[in-house]
C-alpha cells in the first residue's frame, strides 16, 4: 500500500479538511464584497461534500490500523453530515444580522473543526487518534458554547463545559493509561484481544466509560446539559444536541462492540441501571421547564437513554436501530431547534408561554413544532414512532423486557410534556400571541426538509435495509 | 395493488387535499367526495365478500397482500379481511360519512378539524384491513393521537383536562401493547409479524400468561375496560359532535376487535385460564356503567356511561370464547356502533339549538322539534333492546352465547350482566321522559328550529342502518360467525 492510498481510504476526511481550509483562506482573503457570498459558499461547498461521501467503500485500514474504515462509518457520517448541514442552513440568518455579522468566518471553521474531530474518533483504531479526535471535537466546541460575546450566560456555559469537558477527559485518560499499562499498547485490537476481568483493566474500563459517558449525556454525567444548552446560541445547542451526542453515542456503541466485546456481560448490566435512571431523570426534570432550550435539553437525554436501548442488546439489530433512531432523532431535533432558532432571532422569546397561540399568527412555524414534537414522543404514523419501536423491538429480542417496559412508561410521561408545548401553541388562549415572523429561505429550505424527513423516512423501509446491511459485521 | 389499500389511500388523499383547499365550500366538498367513496367502497367489499364466499372460498382471509417493508424486521404491510373486519369496515365508512354531515356547521378552522377528523379515519381503516402486528399497531397509534387536538381545540367544557386524560391514558395502554406485541413476536419464535404466521406457532404458556394480560390490557383500555374506563366519559362529554361519534362508535372498537384478532387468536391458551379475572372486571363494568349513567343528567355523560357499560359488554362477550358470543360481541360493536353515533348526533344537535346539556334544564322538546325527539326515543328504545332494532339482535346473541358456557361461573356472571338490561331501560325512559316529556322549561326553547337537510340526512342513514340490523341481521351474523370457526378450533 502506497502512502498516498492511505489518504484514499481516510477520503471524508480528507474532503472535509478541504472544505474547512478553503473557507479558513476564503474567510482571510475575500474583501468586502466577496464576503457576501462567504455563507452560501460555505453552505454549498459542505452540501457538496456531504454528497461526494455518500457511496459506502470496501472496508479498510490506513497507517497501520490507526485509522480504521468499514461502510457503516460512511452512514454514520453521512448522518452528522446531514445533520451539520441542516444546522448550518438554520444558522444562515443569525449571522445575517449585523451583530453576529464579523464571526461568521469562526462559526463555520470552528463547527467543521468539531466535525473533524468527531469523524477521527468514530474511525479510529488506536486510542492516541481517538482521544485527538476527542479534543478536537470537544475544545472548538466549548468556543462555540462562549459565541455570543455580549451574553454573559453564553460565556458562563462556555466555562462550565470547558472545565467539565476536560475533567471528562482527564478521567477518560486515566482510563487509557491504566489499559495501556495491563495490556502495552494502544491498537484497539491489541488490547480488545488483552482484556481479561483483572481489577486494573476493570477500572480502566469504569474511568474509560465514564468519559464517554459525559460526552453522550447519561446521568449522572448529565448536570452541564441544561445550563449549557440555555447559555449557549440555538444554533450551537442544536449541534451539541444533535451531533455531538449522535457521534459520541455512536463511538460508544462501536467501542464497547469492538473494545470491551468480553465485558458483555459488564457493561449490560451497568447500561441497564444508567438506562433507567437517565431515561427516568431526563423525562422528570423536564416536566417542569419553562424555557423551552432547558426543556429540550432534558427530553435529549431521555432521548440518550433510547438511544441506550439499542446499544444495551448488543446485537445486529440493536446497532442498526440506533443509527435508525439517531438519523430520525436528528431530523426532530433539528425542526424544532429551525423553529426555535426562527422565533428567537426575531423576537428574543424562548419560554414555551411565549409560544401560546402561535398557531393565529405562524400556523407553519407551528404545525413544523408540533410535527417535530409528534415525533420526539414517538407518535405514529411519524418517523419518531417507527425509530422507537425499532429501538425497543432491538432490546425486547434479547430478553431486556422490563427496560422495555421502563422505556414505554416513560415514553407516557414524555408525550405529557411534548404535548405541552403542542398545547401551548394550538389550545391554550392568548389575546396577543407573537407577530408574524418570516423566516429566509434557507432557514425554510431547512425546516422543509426536516418535515419532509419526519414524515417520509418512517415509511420508507429501505432505509433500515440499507443500514442494516452496512452494519451488519462490526 | 389490492383494493382493500383503498381505504387507507382515500383518507390519506382527502388530507392531502385538505392541506391545500382554500375555502369552505372546497373543505366540505371534499369530505363529502371522500367519505362517499368510502361508503360506496365498503358496500363493494362486503358484496365482493358475500360473492366470494358464496362461490365455496373458505379461506379464513379474502383479498390478502403482503408487501416487505422492513425487513430487518421481518414487517410487512399485510392487508386482508375477514366477515368480522368487512362489518367493522362498512360500520367505520358510515360512521365517517355521517359525521361530515353532522359537522357541516363546524366552526372556526374547519379545514383543520376534517384534516385531523380524516387522519382519525385513516388510522381506524388501516386498523381494520391489517393483518401484521406492525402496521395493525402503527394505525391503532395513528388513531389515536388525533383525538387530543380534537377534544383540544374544538371540545367544550374541561376540554384540555379530558383530552389529555384520553391522550396519557390511551396512549399509555397501547405503549403497553407495544411491550405484548413484541412479546408475541419474539416469544413465538416466528419469522414474521404476520398474524396468520403467529397463529400457527404456540408460544410457551408461561410466557402467553404475561403477554395475554399485556395484551388484553394494552386493547382493553380503549374498549373501556373496567376500571380503566375513566377517559371515557370526560373524553365524550369534552368532546365536538362529529369526534365522540367516530370515537364511541368506532375508536372504541378498535380495542373488542383487537383483544379477539391479537390476544386470544394468537394466545388462546392463555385466554382460556385468565378469562375469569377479565370476566369479572368486564361484568362489573357492564353493570356499572348502567348504574352511572342514571344518576347523570348531562345528556353526554348518559350516553358516555352508557357506552361504557355496553362495550364492556362487547369484552365480556369475546372472553365467553364460544362461537355465538363472539358473533354476538361483533354484533354488539356494530350495532352500539351506530346507536351511540345516533345518540351523540342527535345530542350535539340538541345541544347546538338549547345551549345546555342538562336534562333538568329542558322539557318538552318533543312538540317543538319532532324530528329530533322521535330520532332519539328511537335510538333509547335500540339501546334498552327492543325488538327490531339492532340492540335487540346483538345482546340477545350475547347472552344466548355466554349461557351456553357450561362452567357456572360463567353463567352466574352472565345472570349479573343481563341486569344491565333492565337498568338501561331506567336511565333511557327517565331522560326521555325528563327532556322530550313534560312541560317546557325554558319559554326561549319554544322558538327552536327541528333539524336542517344535512342533519336529517345523517341520522336517517344511522336509523336505517339501525333498523336494517335489527330486521335482517341474518346474513351479517353469518358472516361474522364464519370468521370464528378456525379460531375456535385453534382454542380448544
Amino acid at each position: 500500500m502506497s502512502y498516498f492510498d492511505n489518504f484514499l481510504i481516510m477520503r471524508s476526511e480528507v474532503s472535509l479538511l478541504t472544505v474547512i481550509l478553503f473557507l479558513l483562506l476564503f474567510d482571510i482573503i475575500a474583501g468586502k464584497k466577496g464576503k457576501k457570498y462567504f455563507q452560501p459558499v460555505a453552505i454549498l461547498l459542505f452540501a457538496l461534500h456531504t454528497l461526494t461521501n455518500l457511496v459506502p467503500e470496501a472496508a479498510g485500514e490506513a497507517f497501520g490500523g490507526m485509522y480504521q474504515y468499514h461502510p457503516v462509518m460512511t452512514i454514520i457520517k453521512t448522518v452528522l453530515n446531514v445533520a451539520t448541514l441542516i444546522i448550518f442552513l438554520q444558522s444562515k440568518h443569525v449571522f445575517d444580522g449585523n451583530e453576529m455579522k464579523d464571526q461568521r468566518g469562526e462559526y463555520y471553521f470552528l463547527t467543521l473543526s468539531t466535525l473533524l474531530g468527531m469523524y477521527l474518533m468514530i474511525s479510529s483504531g488506536h486510542f492516541l487518534l481517538f482521544f485527538i479526535g476527542l479534543e478536537t471535537a470537544s475544545i472548538p466546541l466549548a468556543t462555540l458554547i462562549a459565541f455570543s460575546k455580549h451574553c454573559k450566560k453564553s460565556a458562563e456555559a462556555g466555562v462550565k463545559f470547558i472545565l467539565l469537558s476536560a475533567f471528562s477527559s482527564g478521567i477518560l485518560l486515566f482510563g487509557i493509561s491504566y489499559l495501556y499499562g495491563t495490556t502495552g499498547s494502544l491498537y484497539f485490537t491489541e488490547v480488545s484481544m488483552q482484556i481479561s476481568h483483572n481489577p486494573l483493566q476493570i477500572m480502566a474500563f469504569i474511568f474509560f466509560l465514564s468519559g464517554l459517558f459525559f460526552k453522550v449525556s447519561f446521568v449522572p454525567f448529565h448536570l452541564w446539559t441544561a445550563d449549557v444548552y440555555e447559555g449557549a446560541p440555538t444554533n450551537v445547542t442544536s449541534y451539541l444536541s444533535v451531533v455531538s451526542k449522535g457521534s459520541a453515542a455512536f463511538v460508544l456503541m462501536t467501542l464497547l462492540f469492538k473494545l470491551f466485546g468480553s465485558y458483555l456481560y459488564e457493561w449490560q448490566t451497568l447500561l441497564f441501571w444508567i438506562i433507567i435512571v437517565t431515561i427516568t431523570v431526563g423525562n422528570l426534570f423536564a416536566l417542569r421547564q419553562q424555557n423551552i432550550k432547558r426543556f429540550l435539553a432534558f427530553s435529549s437525554i431521555s432521548q440518550a437513554g433510547y438511544i441506550a436501548l439499542g446499544i444495551i442488546s448488543g446485537s445486529a439489530l440493536g446497532m442498526t436501530t440506533v443509527i435508525y433512531y439517531i438519523f430520525v432523532y436528528i431530523f426532530s431535533n433539528l425542526a424544532a431547534f429551525g423553529v426555535i432558532s426562527a422565533i428567537e432571532s426575531r423576537t428574543g422569546k424562548t419560554d414555551i408561554p411565549d409560544y401560546k397561540g402561535l398557531y393565529q399568527t405562524n400556523p407553519k412555524l407551528s404545525f413544523v413544532m408540533m410535527l417535530a414534537m409528534f415525533s420526539l414522543a414517538g407518535i405514529a404514523p411519524f418517523a419518531g414512532f417507527m425509530s422507537k419501536f425499532f429501538i425497543f423491538s432491538a432490546a425486547a429480542e434479547q430478553g431486556f423486557y422490563l427496560l422495555v417496559i421502563v422505556a414505554v412508561v416513560n415514553t407516557i410521561i414524555s408525550l405529557y410534556y411534548y404535548l405541552r408545548v403542542v398545547k401551548a401553541m394550538f389550545i391554550d388562549p392568548n389575546g396577543q400571541p407573537l407577530p408574524a415572523l418570516s423566516t429566509d429561505s434557507w432557514n425554510r429550505a431547512s425546516l422543509i426538509l426536516c418535515t419532509a424527513a419526519i414524515i417520509f423516512v418512517g415509511l420508507l423501509g429501505f432505509i433500515l435495509d440499507m443500514i442494516e446491511k452496512q452494519s451488519f459485521g462490526i | 395493488m389490492n383494493f382493500l389499500s383503498l381505504f387507507v389511500l382515500i383518507p390519506l388523499l382527502m388530507i392531502l387535499a385538505l392541506f391545500v383547499a382554500r375555502n369552505r365550500k372546497q373543505v366540505l366538498g371534499i369530505m363529502v367526495a371522500g367519505s362517499s367513496m368510502l361508503v360506496t367502497l365498503a358496500a363493494f367489499l362486503a358484496y365482493n365478500y358475500i360473492t366470494v364466499r358464496n362461490s365455496g372460498n373458505t379461506d379464513p382471509m379474502l383479498f390478502t397482500a403482503a408487501l416487505s417493508w422492513f425487513k430487518p424486521l421481518h414487517i410487512q404491510y399485510a392487508v386482508g379481511v375477514d366477515g368480522v373486519s368487512v362489518v367493522m369496515l362498512c360500520l367505520s365508512a358510515v360512521i365517517v360519512f355521517t359525521g361530515t354531515f353532522v359537522s357541516w356547521k363546524m366552526a372556526p378552522l374547519t379545514k383543520e378539524f376534517f384534516l385531523w377528523f380524516s387522519l382519525l379515519a385513516t388510522g381506524v381503516f388501516g386498523f381494520f384491513i391489517s393483518l401484521d402486528l406492525f402496521t395493525l399497531f402503527l394505525f391503532y397509534e395513528t388513531a389515536l393521537i388525533p383525538m387530543y387536538l380534537l377534544i383540544g381545540v374544538w371540545g367544550s367544557g374541561r376540554k384540555e383536562y379530558s383530552a389529555m386524560k384520553l391522550t396519557l391514558m390511551l396512549m399509555g395502554s397501547s405503549m403497553i401493547l407495544l411491550v405484548g406485541i413484541l412479546g408475541i413476536y419474539f416469544g413465538s419464535g416466528a419469522t414474521s409479524m404476520h398474524i396468520s404466521e403467529l397463529a400457527q406457532h404456540t408460544m410457551p404458556v408461561e410466557l402467553q400468561y404475561f403477554f395475554f394480560t399485556l395484551t388484553f390490557f394494552g386493547f382493553g383500555v380503549l374498549g373501556a375496560l373496567f376500571p380503566f374506563h375513566t377517559w371515557s366519559p370526560d373524553g365524550h362529554a369534552s368532546a365536538p359532535t362529529a369526534v365522540s361519534m367516530l370515537h364511541a362508535g368506532v375508536l372504541m372498537k378498535l380495542g373488542g376487535y383487537g383483544s379477539f384478532r391479537v390476544a386470544i387468536t394468537l394466545m388462546p391458551a392463555a385466554a382460556e385460564k385468565l378469562s375469569p379475572i377479565f370476566l369479572v372486571l368486564t361484568g362489573i363494568g357492564v353493570v356499572y356503567g348502567a348504574m352511572a349513567a342514571i344518576r347523570q343528567t348531562d345528556l353526554k355523560y348518559i350516553n358516555a356511561y352508557s357506552s361504557v357499560s355496553h362495550c364492556n359488554l362487547v369484552l365480556f362477550a369475546i372472553l365467553m370464547l364460544t362461537q355465538t358470543s363472539l358473533t354476538g360481541a361483533v354484533l354488539q360493536m356494530l350495532s352500539h356502533g351506530l346507536i351511540t353515533a345516533l345518540f351523540f348526533a342527535l345530542i350535539g344537535m340538541i345541544y347546538g339549538r338549547t345551549h345546555t346539556r342538562l336534562i333538568t334544564d329542558m322539557g318538552g322538546l318533543m312538540k317543538i322539534m319532532p324530528f329530533l325527539g322521535a330520532s332519539f326515543v328511537i335510538a333509547g328504545f335500540s339501546n334498552i333492546g327492543v325488538p327490531g332494532f339492532s340492540g335487540f339482535v346483538a345482546e340477545m346473541t350475547i347472552f344466548v352465547g355466554s349461557f351456553e358456557n357450561g362452567d357456572l361461573f360463567r353463567r352466574i356472571l352472565t345472570i349479573a350482566a343481563v341486569t344491565s338490561i333492565v337498568i338501561g331501560a331506567v336511565y333511557i325512559l327517565l331522560t326521555v321522559g325528563k327532556f322530550l316529556q313534560g312541560p317546557l322549561q325554558n319559554e326561549e326553547h319554544g322558538k327552536l328550529d327541528d333539524a336542517h337537510w344535512f342533519e336529517r340526512l345523517a341520522v336517517v342513514t344511522l336509523i336505517a342502518g339501525i333498523l336494517y340490523l335489527g330486521s335482517f341481521p341474518t346474513e351479517i351474523a353469518n358472516m361474522i360467525s364464519d370468521s370464528f370457526g378456525s379460531l375456535l378450533q385453534v382454542a380448544k
